[in-house]
């Protein structure tokens, strides 16, 4: 038995009704497990694309790959563990800032991680942060001192370094 | 010229070729069925009692012809009651088009009366499904729908279909052909793992062919299965569904391997050097315990879906493709080739499967007391001269009939191998029958499945449709009682029915024959007589021998080579 491994999957799929819930169903009924998923319409917007995490041995993850294929909406796939790539995921966090000295503490934090600060208000300072999982993870953690109100992660995006890609193949 | 939905529905189903639908109406689709009224001369629609019951004769329908069955419901209720039709025909690959008619569109998502979410129940066990929502996609869908359904990998589509798509209006034109981008079925094996699959036949000392299902739905396939066994010399077996595809009286025939496969068959599995799996997807009910599967084999893996190598077993040759295509490449490739297995090593290994053969692992004993249900499957393979379409339902009567019934010929055994259907039989029988109105076509049944969908004894008098039902009738669920007894003590905890009606009665009541036969010596004479019956279905209810056990069987969680005999 090889050993699990976290793999990000890009899916190129058909922008139509229903088509997420095949791919989600399919996780849910096969007992795979989906660390995180995210999907918008891309440049064509017939087609969506999705990145979802997810976590398996060998074996696992090249059944997941041959039964999302085998979705009649899905028009391609790739597992980018497979190739050299760039992953990035955004988070919200809203920090109750209104003690004494947070607010400088909060800001510098925010610089320290190359996030910005998108609202203010007296009480309350709301940051965008992109990048990695674990640089993500890592701001939270030093934000720990702050009092944090909500956070909101888009879940990871990935896509190939270089030439690879997973681009639409015309309709 | 513009026409209604409902017209165009039909219209889709006369350019599909489709002669036959099974189905029952509803408020959703009664525009549907006025247009049916007009075209009944173009297409014939058999009204069942129940949908579960339409959705197993369109399999039945689609099972004996390799044509896509189709059915015809309407929503709520309609829809919830084909699903498990639908997900047996999803299980055993039938490639089937069902149409469920849906709540106006305006209404969607107002728990509307009869209205379901049909696409979302069954999104797990279709191939694919479609909502339609606009009249304009409607002839593409259905087109898109048939080519998805008979093509790679057959399944069930689904299309749901609003009321007022029936009768809103467009002009109607139906595409000759259709792609789909994101729908590209392998056909043609890779050349370079259809060499190597050669190169490991070759060197193989102690090889076994080992087919299913997916060569019975491959037109042609099982022709060229034969060839290429023959031209090879190698031992062959067959899964349940595959049963057919070769020819079982021939001599390189080991029988059907699994639970209740043979002696032979499961011990050479187990000693083989080489498992050469062609249509067979390495089912729970065929491996046994995967860790003690075949310990000694490579596996050469040939399959239309790719998601079914390596899925259970790790394969060292896997050829994604048509088997049809892959066996002419695999017997062109063989041909080509001047060297032959090694007729020494071959012959040794043939000289230990005839001693295999000799446990006779199947016999039983027919004394002049009860009948016992071997002895009746085997006299029907006789008076048939194994002719018939056999159609069955789900338990000991089912392995007893896929033991004992000898198939020569494909698409002859119809049955719910991965579902398990009880009450599969008999509406896959009127399928059957509708299909092939001069064949002989015989329902194996027993007490339990029989009433799981008796309500169909109906709609064959009504289309005087001349099946021959044998019902092995013990007064058990005999299945579930023989695992009771193996493994739970005899605990025969809710398997025997009590009340069970008189089927002789039942069947006259529905204006059919009815036979009870309760004496072995009468077996063979009431089956001719049955046969002789041309025009009549009979329903024979045979008092076979009431614990009798499926042998021999490979235990839930043991290997091959751990049969229990008898």
């Amino acid at each position: 038995m090889s050993t699990v491994k976290r793999h990000v999957i890009s899916i190129l799929m058909e922008n139509e009704a229903g088509a997420l819930s095949r791919v989600s169903g399919l996780f849910s009924a096969r007992g795979y497990n989906i660390e995180s998923l995210t999907v918008a319409p891309t440049e064509d917007n017939t087609l969506s694309r999705l990145t979802l995490v997810t976590i398996g041995n060998d074996d696992i993850v090249e059944q997941i790959m041959k039964q999302l294929h085998k979705l009649v909406d899905v028009v391609k796939l790739m597992d980018l563990d497979q190739y050299s790539h760039i992953e990035r995921e955004m988070m919200l966090v809203k920090v109750d800032v209104h003690k004494q000295g947070s607010c400088d503490q909060v800001k510098r934090l925010a610089d320290i991680f190359r996030a910005r600060i998108i609202d203010v208000s007296d009480k309350t300072y709301t940051i965008e942060v992109t990048g990695s999982r674990s640089k993500l993870d890592g701001f939270l953690q030093a934000l720990s001192e702050a009092r944090i109100i909500e956070v909101v992660r888009s879940g990871s995006m990935g896509i190939a370094r270089g030439t690879a890609s997973l681009s639409s193949p015309g309709k | 010229m513009e026409l209604t939905g409902a017209e165009i529905f039909v219209e889709c189903l006369k350019a599909e070729g489709v002669d036959t639908i099974f189905g029952y109406p509803g408020g959703a689709v009664l525009y549907i069925y006025d247009a049916l009224y007009k075209e009944a001369e173009h297409v014939n629609h058999i009204l069942v009692r129940h949908e579960q019951a339409a959705v197993h004769a369109a399999e039945g329908y689609a099972k004996s012809t390799n044509k896509p069955g189709v059915a015809l419901v309407t929503s709520g209720p309609g829809a919830t009651n084909a699903v498990t039709g639908i997900a047996d025909a999803y299980m055993d690959s039938v490639p089937l088009v069902v149409f469920t008619g849906q709540v106006p569109r305006h209404l969607i998502g107002n728990d509307a009366f009869q209205e379901v979410d049909i696409v979302g129940i069954t999104r797990p066990c279709v191939k694919h499904n479609f909502l339609v929502t606009d009249v304009n996609d409607l002839a593409n869908t259905i087109k898109k729908a048939f080519y998805i359904a008979s093509t790679g990998r057959p399944g069930p589509v689904l299309v749901d279909i609003p009321k007022d798509i029936t009768t809103a209006k467009c002009e109607f034109s139906y595409p000759e052909t259709i792609h789909i981008r994101s729908y590209n079925p392998t056909v043609k094996g890779n050349k370079r793992q259809i060499r190597r699959a050669i190169d490991l036949m070759l060197e193989a000392k102690r090889p076994v062919l080992y087919t299913g299902g997916g060569v019975i739905l491959a037109n042609g396939a099982p022709a060229l299965l034969t060839e290429f066994t023959r031209e090879i010399g190698f031992p062959i077996t067959n899964t349940l569904m595959g049963l057919g595809a070769y020819p079982a009286t021939d001599k390189q025939f080991i029988g059907m391997l699994g639970m209740h496969g043979t002696y032979e068959a499961n011990t050479a599995m187990h000693e083989s050097d080489l498992i050469i799996a062609i249509g067979a997807r390495f089912d729970d009910r065929v491996t046994g315990k995967i860790e003690k599967f075949c310990p000694y084999a490579k596996v050469i893996h040939v399959d239309i879906d790719p998601a079914s190598i390596s899925k259970n077993i790790k394969v060292d040759v896997p050829i994604v493709g048509d088997v049809k295509h892959v066996l002419q490449d695999l017997l062109e490739e063989l041909r080509s080739r001047t060297e032959r297995p090694e007729p020494a090593a071959l012959k040794l290994w043939w000289d230990q499967i005839n001693e295999w053969r000799k446990t006779d692992c199947l016999k039983y004993e027919q004394d002049d007391q009860e009948i016992r249900a071997q002895y009746v499957i085997e006299k029907l393979w006789e008076v048939t001269g194994g002719e018939a379409y056999v159609c069955s339902d789900v338990g000991q009567h089912q392995m007893w009939a896929a033991q004992f019934y000898q198939f020569d010929k494909p698409n002859r055994w119809i049955n719910s191998g991965g579902l398990g259907t009880m009450g599969f039989g008999l509406p896959s029988a009127m399928g059957v029958q509708i299909a092939h109105p001069d064949a002989t076509v015989a329902c194996v049944t027993g007490d339990g499945s029989i009433q799981m969908n008796i309500q169909e004894l109906s709609t064959c008098m009504q289309y005087q449709l001349p099946i021959k039902i044998i019902t092995l009738n013990n007064g058990y669920l005999g299945m579930v009682r023989q695992w009771q007894e193996f493994f739970y003590e005899r605990r025969y905890a809710m398997s025997y029915m009590d009340a069970l009606p008189d089927f002789v009665k039942l069947a006259e009541a529905y204006g059919h024959v009815g036979m009870r036969i309760q004496k072995p010596s009468d077996v063979e004479g009431a089956l001719k007589e049955a046969m002789a019956m041309k025009n009549r279905l009979v329903f024979m209810d045979f008092i076979t021998k009431r614990e009798a056990n499926v042998y021999p069987m490979v235990p839930a969680n043991a290997g091959h080579n751990e049969m229990i005999l008898v």
